[in-house]
C-alpha cells in the first residue's frame, strides 16, 4: 500500500522498522545461546572481568551431565510428556473442529476459548493439582461413598513417575491454543464448501473434513504445533508443579543446577540445556518426518474412498464427551481453587470445607503473603510490556504489506515460542550480568517483550491484513497524509482487534514464570513466581488465593478488550465486533 | 442404476421454505429420469437455498415443511452423505492437495475394492471425459473447460441417483459453456439421472430442454 501511495521515504522507514523488529526478536536469543555456550564449554562470561577464575575451554561440564545417573530418565520424561501431550492435544484440536463445526456445542467452545487461554500455566497446574492430589477436590467429592476413603490415599496421582499428571496438564492448557490457530487457519475462503461437497459425495462430516479440509489447514499450523511440542518437552512451571521429582524433567533439573553457587554445577546446567536443546530439535525433526510418512499413508486412505460413516456417531459422541470434560473439569477446578482459599477448617473426606474464613484475604488485604504487591509488580511488568509489544507490532505490521502463511518471516516471529526458554533465558541473564546490566523490574519487562511482541503479532496479523486497502486508497485520494490515515481510520477501526491483541499480550507476561524469576535476580516477585514457589509449600489457602488472582488479572484484561470497543463505537453498527478466532 | 428399484425420479412434494416469516420458495414438482428441469429467478430468490434444502445442508435459520422423494424412497430427514443426491457448484472445488486421479477415487464408493480395480474405473471415466492419462496432473495445471469436466466426473462416480446444478456452467466463456453444458447433459441423461438445474441463464434453460420453473422473490 504505502509503495502503491507514492509516499517519499516510506520505504527506508520501513526497512529500518523492520531491522529493529527483527533484532528484538534475535538478539536476545543469540545473546542467550552464546551465554549458554560459553559456560558449556568451561567459560563463564564476565568472570574474566571480575579478574576471578582462568579461561580454559573444558568438556567437563557434557561429561558431568552424561554421567548423571538420571539423565536418560530427566530427558525419556521430557520427550515423552511433550510429544504425548502434543500428540494429544493436536488429534482431538483437529477431532474436535471436524465433528462438532457448525454445531452449538461448537460455539460454546469458541466462547470458552479466549478465557482459557487466558489461564497462565502455573494456575492451570495448580487447579488440576488441587483436582487430582489424593487429598484433592475429586477425591472428596467421591470420598467415602464410592471410594471408601476415611484418609488422603496413598497414590502417587500427582507427580506421578510416568509424567501422567504433567501430560494432561499440559493437553489442558494447549488444546485451547491448537484451537485458536485451527480456527485462525478455517478462516480461507478457498475451503468453504469442501465438507459439503465431500457430504453429497457420501462422506461423513468428520472423514470428509479430514480428507478435505485438514491437508490445506495443517501447513498452516504447523509452526504453532512447533511452539507447542517444544514448550511441552521443555516447560519448568507445570513440570514442577504436576512432573515427577526423583529424576524431574530435564528442564527441571537445568533451573534446579542454574541455580546453585557452585560454578560447576552451572556450567553442567549449561550443558545439560544444549542438551535438551538437541533432544527438542530431534523431537521436531520426527515429527516433521512422520507428517510426512502419515501424508504418505493418508494418499492411500483417500484413493480407497472409505467414507468412515459409521464413525461419525462414535467421533462426535467422543468429542462432545471431550468438551464436556474439559469445561466441567475448568469449573470445577476454579471451584477448587476458590472453596480453598476461603476454607476454614476442611477435613479429609468432607466435599466442603466444615467453617468458612475470610482469613487468607483479610491477610492479604494488609499485605500478608506478598499478594497485593505481587500484583502491582505483575500488572506493572505486563502493561509495560504489553505497551512496548504492541507499539513493535503496529511499527511491524505497517512495515511490512504482507505475512504470508508459511513465509521465512513466520519462522521468524515463531522463534521466540519455538525456542525452549530454559536453554536461552539463564544465557541471557549470564549475559546480561557480563554486560553490566542489574536484573530488576525493567529487565523482566524487556525480557516479557520479546514473549509478548510475537503473540501481538500473531493475534493482529489477520485483522490487520484484512483492513479493505481501498479505504486507504479513498483517504490519500482525499488529501489524506500517511499518518493522518494510520491514526484516523486503521487504528480506530481495528480498535477492538488491537485491544483483543493487548490482552493475548498482556496474559502472555502475567504467565511468565522463568525469565521474570531470573531476569528479575530472584527479586521481582509477580503473581506467577510467587504461585509456583508457594506450590511446593502447603499453605492451600494462600496458593488457592495466588492462583485466583493469577485468573482474574488476564482475565480482565480479556474483558476490557471485549467491552470497551462497545462503548466507544456504541451508536456505529458497521463497527459490531467479530467474536474473537472467528 | 440400481437395479430392481422403482425409478420414479425426484419428487418435491409440497415443499415450503421460510425464512423467518418470509416464505422464500414453495414447489410442488416431480422430476424423471433423465428429465432436466431448469429453476430460475433473481438473486435472493431463494435458488441457492432450494438445493440446500434438496441436499439436506439447510441452515438453521431456514425452516422447512414438505417431503423430498428419490425413487420412492422419502430422504427428507437423511443425511446429506446418505441421500445419493450428487451437487455441482459454481466453483469446480476440485481439491488442490489430492491429483487429478485422487479427486476421482474420491467419488467412487469404497466398496469397490483393489487399488487396480479404482485405478481402472477412475481411467474410465477420464477417458469419458477426453481426459485420458490425466491421473497424475494436478488440477491446478488444467483448464476451466477440464476441471469442470473432472469435478462432474467425481460427482457421477459417487453413483448418484439425482444431479443438482448450482450455476455450474457461469463462470465459463460462451464457448466453453455450451460445451461443457453438452457434457453435463448427455452424461446425465445416460445414466438417467433426474436432474435440477439452477441457472440465471436462458440458454441453459433452453438447451435444458425441460420445464422452467420461475421463482420469484415474494413467492
Amino acid at each position: 500500500m504505502n509503495h502503491a501511495l507514492g509516499w517519499p521515504h516510506a520505504a527506508a522507514w520501513a526497512k529500518t522498522v523492520r531491522l529493529f523488529c527483527v533484532m528484538v526478536l534475535v538478539v536476545p536469543i543469540a545473546l542467550g545461546l552464546w551465554g549458554m555456550i560459553l559456560p558449556a564449554f568451561g567459560v563463564v562470561p564476565g568472570l574474566r572481568a571480575a579478574g576471578g577464575a582462568s579461561v580454559a575451554l573444558t568438556l567437563a561440564p557434557w561429561r558431568a551431565v552424561w554421567q548423571w545417573p538420571g539423565l536418560w530418565e530427566a530427558l525419556w520424561l521430557a520427550f515423552l510428556s511433550g510429544v504425548g501431550s502434543t500428540l494429544i492435544a493436536f488429534a482431538l484440536s483437529q477431532a474436535i473442529v471436524a465433528a462438532l463445526q457448525g454445531g452449538r456445542v461448537f460455539g460454546l467452545v469458541m466462547r470458552l476459548l479466549a478465557p482459557m487461554l487466558a489461564l497462565p500455566h502455573a494456575a492451570a497446574a495448580l487447579g488440576l493439582a488441587f483436582l487430582i492430589a489424593p487429598s484433592g477436590f475429586l477425591a472428596r467429592l467421591l470420598s467415602p461413598w464410592a471410594t471408601g476413603w476415611q484418609d488422603p490415599p496413598d497414590l502417587l496421582v500427582l507427580q506421578d513417575p510416568w509424567g501422567l499428571a504433567l501430560m494432561a496438564g499440559l493437553v489442558a492448557k494447549e488444546l485451547p491454543f491448537l484451537l485458536l490457530v485451527t480456527l485462525a487457519a478455517l478462516g480461507q475462503p478457498a475451503l468453504r464448501g469442501r465438507v459439503l461437497l465431500a457430504q453429497s459425495l457420501g462422506y461423513g462430516r468428520t472423514v470428509g473434513w479430514f480428507k478435505t479440509v485438514f491437508p490445506a489447514i495443517y501447513p498452516q499450523i504447523r509452526l504453532p504445533i512447533y511452539a507447542v511440542l517444544a514448550y511441552a518437552m521443555t516447560s519448568v512451571e507445570m513440570a514442577a508443579i504436576l512432573g515427577p521429582t526423583r529424576p524431574a524433567p530435564l528442564a527441571v533439573q537445568v533451573v534446579i543446577w542454574m541455580g546453585q553457587p557452585d560454578l560447576a554445577l552451572r556450567m553442567q546446567g549449561a550443558a545439560a540445556a544444549l542438551f535438551l536443546l538437541g533432544a527438542v530439535l530431534g523431537a521436531l525433526i520426527l515429527w516433521h518426518f512422520g507428517a510426512r510418512m502419515v501424508a504418505h499413508w493418508a494418499r492411500a486412505w483417500n484413493f480407497s474412498g472409505v467414507r468412515g460413516l459409521w464413525a461419525e456417531g462414535w467421533l462426535r459422541g467422543g468429542m462432545l464427551a471431550v468438551v464436556a470434560l474439559g469445561v466441567v473439569g475448568m469449573v470445577v477446578g476454579l471451584l477448587g481453587l476458590t472453596i480453598w482459599s476461603f476454607a476454614g477448617i476442611w477435613r479429609f473426606p468432607d466435599a466442603l470445607p466444615q467453617t468458612w474464613s475470610l482469613g487468607v484475604w483479610r491477610d492479604v488485604w494488609r499485605g500478608g503473603g506478598g499478594l497485593l504487591s505481587a500484583l502491582g509488580t505483575t500488572i506493572l511488568i505486563a502493561l509495560g510490556a504489553t505497551l512496548v509489544g504492541a507499539i513493535l507490532a503496529l511499527a511491524w505490521l505497517g512495515a511490512r504489506p504482507k505475512v504470508a502463511g508459511t513465509s521465512p518471516v513466520l519462522w521468524l516471529i515463531y522463534l521466540p515460542l519455538i525456542m525452549p526458554q530454559v536453554v536461552f533465558v539463564p544465557g541471557l541473564q549470564t549475559a546480561a550480568l557480563a554486560l553490566g546490566m542489574q536484573g530488576g523490574v525493567v529487565l523482566v519487562m524487556a525480557t516479557h517483550v520479546i514473549f509478548v511482541f510475537p503473540y501481538v503479532v500473531l493475534s493482529l496479523c489477520g485483522p490487520w491484513q484484512s483492513w479493505d486497502p481501498r479505504l486507504a486508497l479513498q483517504a490519500a485520494a482525499l488529501g489524506a497524509g500517511r499518518v493522518r490515515i494510520f491514526w484516523s481510520l486503521r487504528l480506530p477501526m481495528l480498535l477492538a482487534a488491537l485491544l483483543t491483541a493487548a490482552a493475548v499480550g498482556f496474559a502472555v507476561s502475567v504467565g511468565q514464570y522463568l525469565p521474570t524469576l531470573l531476569m528479575g535476580a530472584g527479586r521481582v516477585e509477580t503473581l506467577t513466581t510467587e504461585a509456583v514457589a508457594l506450590a511446593a509449600g502447603g499453605n492451600r489457602r494462600l496458593i488457592g488465593a495466588y492462583a485466583l488472582a493469577q485468573i482474574i488479572v488476564p482475565v480482565i484484561g480479556f474483558a476490557a478488550a471485549v467491552i470497551l470497543p462497545g462503548v466507544i463505537f456504541a451508536n456505529r453498527r458497521g463497527m459490531s465486533r467479530v467474536a474473537i478466532g472467528g | 442404476m440400481v437395479q430392481g428399484q422403482q425409478k420414479t425420479g425426484l419428487e418435491i412434494c409440497a415443499l415450503k421454505i421460510w425464512c423467518g416469516a418470509r416464505r422464500l420458495v414453495e414447489m410442488d414438482h416431480q422430476i424423471s429420469p433423465g428429465q432436466i428441469t431448469s429453476v430460475m429467478g433473481p438473486s435472493g430468490a431463494g435458488k441457492s437455498t432450494l438445493l440446500s434444502a434438496l441436499i439436506g445442508a439447510l441452515a438453521p435459520e431456514f425452516r422447512m415443511q414438505g417431503r423430498v422423494i428419490l425413487h420412492g424412497r422419502d430422504v427428507t430427514d437423511a443425511p446429506i452423505a446418505t441421500r445419493r443426491i450428487g451437487i455441482l457448484f459454481q466453483d469446480d472445488l476440485l481439491f488442490p492437495h489430492l491429483s487429478v486421479g485422487g479427486n476421482l477415487a474420491f467419488g467412487l464408493p469404497a466398496c469397490l475394492r483393489g487399488r487396480a480395480v479404482r485405478q481402472a474405473r477412475v481411467a474410465q471415466a477420464l477417458e469419458q471425459a477426453g481426459l485420458a492419462g490425466f491421473e497424475d496432473r494436478d488440477p491446478a495445471t488444467l483448464s476451466g473447460g477440464q476441471r469442470a469436466r473432472v469435478a462432474l466426473m467425481r460427482t457421477l462416480l459417487a453413483e448418484p441417483q439425482a444431479l443438482l446444478l448450482d450455476e455450474p456452467f457461469s463462470r465459463l466463456d460462451s464457448d466453453l459453456r455450451a460445451q461443457v453444458r453438452g457434457f453435463v447433459f448427455d452424461q446425465a441423461r445416460a445414466l438417467g439421472l433426474p436432474v435440477m438445474l439452477v441457472t440465471h441463464d436462458a440458454g441453459d434453460a433452453t438447451a435444458a430442454q425441460g420445464p422452467v420453473l420461475q421463482l420469484t422473490s415474494d413467492a
